[in-house]
């Protein structure tokens, strides 16, 4: 079994295993981390597969793998953005669920000052 | 001559590996922050340094046998930092509780 | 042997990204991530990619982990949250679909093409032509360089993004807390020694990178850390954000990116085209203008929303 078809196989139960953490657990934080899972598996399955393409003295195809070195600078800033949001609504709501039904003390002026629905 | 070096290389980095698990069987046998702390950071730098030092024949250049030695010296400061900070944080825990 | 290593580095991925998933204890799924991504810089190096393995060990398991650990301690003490957790059976709907995509996946895995398509003859082939050394690099700036001009003006908007969610009455303040530390504890020594080193390598990784595994984003994130590094230990402050020079370092690299594909379309026939013998000085010239605005990009990120009003 080559370094591809190992760390292939590995990416691929990485990314089921994130795809269930997403589904299933409702903690937004959690959400965030289960998504990055995902992200994660779908690069260790581009660099596996650009493994293969290892030819003139490179180790590896390098198209794919500067496309990665983007891609994981990007998924952070989506996970920068999505921690920001989350902070954001926990400083609004005073808890972080997305269930639109929980118990919540509403800002009436969004967040400005702290005001406690009577 | 290199065969001597690489039977230097291969036990200093298997008693590097020792301790290493030294340390992660203090980590999870004892029973409180500070004594976990104490044995992971104790071993692990000491593990460290054996791996680093049976490295350094392979090193291939003083300049890169150099580099080794500053990674050891940065995870060394970086581990007694974060070490102090945690056991500080874990008494100021362990106080108000 | 090496197939053994290998295989007990996937397995051991495999087992942390399952606690990350499945522990308890939001602060333990944090440090998991963390030592997952941190372990994932190791298959980088199996799989031979030394670049990649350079910012996913920065990117992924530091900015990121340190992001993670940081809302995951404010988050930690909140009370419980009207959190419903999925009843059995959706749970299993969840696995079998999971399971699914898991397997289509390792389906395609086994059943890649061979020989393995590949670019890298063609990029052998060109790369004497763009001046540098490293494959990867002459990928990132010279044949797929709309991708990384994309990719930083994407990490703008993100960070324009991040600075919307400020409250309206510290619009344009400055974000994060003020940390104080003990000046004489160790924190401050350690960020007091650490910073000359930091920005010492960083430097170092975003020069090497031209004919070596580096460059400018695996730099851009060891002076984004180093800068954290000294404003959670108190050593300094985060600038508001409505100041001039701030937005003005932050869209420098981008424009000179933008001017140099603009000054191509004119003299080379497409955007981002290099006229034939200057494309080394002009890759040069875009790192040196990108680093200083990738690396307040990155540190802005980690710093968030502003929370405290910009006049003293």
């Amino acid at each position: 079994m080559s370094a591809t078809t190992i760390f292939g196989l590995c990416a691929a139960a990485l990314v089921g295993v994130g795809l269930f953490g997403l589904i299933v657990d409702p903690q937004p934080l959690r959400k965030i981390l289960a998504f990055n899972v995902i992200g994660s598996g779908v690069f260790v399955l581009f660099g596996a597969v650009a493994r293969r393409g290892a030819a003139e003295g490179m180790g590896g195809d390098p198209v794919p793998q500067a496309l990665l070195i983007t891609g994981i600078v990007v998924a952070f800033s989506a996970t920068a953005l999505a921690v920001a949001l989350l902070l954001r609504l926990f400083n609004v709501t005073g808890s972080v669920t997305l269930s639109s039904d929980a118990p919540h003390e509403e800002r009436l002026d969004g967040g400005n000052a702290w005001r406690r629905r009577p | 001559m290199s065969t001597v070096l690489d039977i230097m290389t291969f036990f200093a980095v298997l008693t590097g590996a020792f301790f290493f698990l030294a340390g992660t069987v203090g980590l999870l046998r004892f029973p409180d922050t500070l004594s976990r702390l104490h044995a992971l950071t104790k071993a692990d730098n000491l593990g460290l340094g054996l791996v680093v030092f049976g490295l350094l024949p392979q090193a291939g250049g003083v300049s890169a046998g150099l580099k080794l030695v500053c990674i050891w010296l940065l995870v060394l400061l970086a581990s007694a930092t974060v070490s102090q900070l945690i056991a500080r944080a874990a008494r100021q825990h362990h106080a108000r509780a | 042997m090496i197939e053994t290593l290998n295989t007990s580095v996937a397995v051991l991925i495999l087992a942390l990204a399952i606690f990350t998933i499945a522990t308890r204890e939001l602060f333990a799924a944090a440090v998991g991530f963390i030592a997952y991504g941190l372990l994932l810089t190791l298959v980088w190096v199996q799989l031979h990619g030394l670049d990649v393995a350079l910012i996913e060990g920065a990117v992924g398991g530091g900015l990121t982990g340190v992001l993670v650990i940081a809302s995951a301690a404010r988050l930690r003490d909140t009370p419980a949250t009207a959190a419903v957790r999925l009843g059995a059976s959706a749970r299993a709907a969840a696995a079998i679909v999971a399971g699914v995509v898991a397997a289509a996946l390792a389906a395609c895995v086994l059943a890649l093409p061979d020989p393995a398509s590949t670019l890298a003859p063609q990029v052998a082939a060109n790369i004497a032509a763009t001046g540098v050394g490293n494959p990867i690099t002459a990928v990132l700036l010279a044949f797929r360089a709309i991708d990384t001009l994309l990719e930083v003006i994407v990490l703008i908007f993100a960070l324009i993004g991040v600075w919307s969610l400020a409250p309206d009455g510290v619009w344009g303040g400055r974000p994060g807390p003020r940390y104080e530390a003990d000046p004489n504890g160790i924190l401050a020594y350690f960020a007091r020694i650490l910073p000359p080193i930091g920005i010492i390598v960083g430097i170092y990784i975003f020069w090497v990178g031209a004919d070596h595994p580096g460059g400018k984003f695996q730099g851009a994130t060891f002076l984004a850390a180093m800068w954290l590094l000294a404003a959670r230990a108190g050593l300094t402050d985060a600038p508001p954000i409505s100041r001039v020079w701030l937005r003005i370092v932050l869209v420098a690299g981008p424009m000179v990116f933008v001017a140099i594909g603009l000054a191509g379309a004119v003299t080379a026939g497409a955007f981002l085209a290099y006229p034939a013998g200057y494309a080394k000085p002009l890759i040069l010239a875009i790192e040196w203008a990108l680093m200083p605005s990738l690396a307040l990009t990155l540190a802005l990120l980690m710093a968030g929303a502003p929370q405290r009003p910009g006049m003293p």
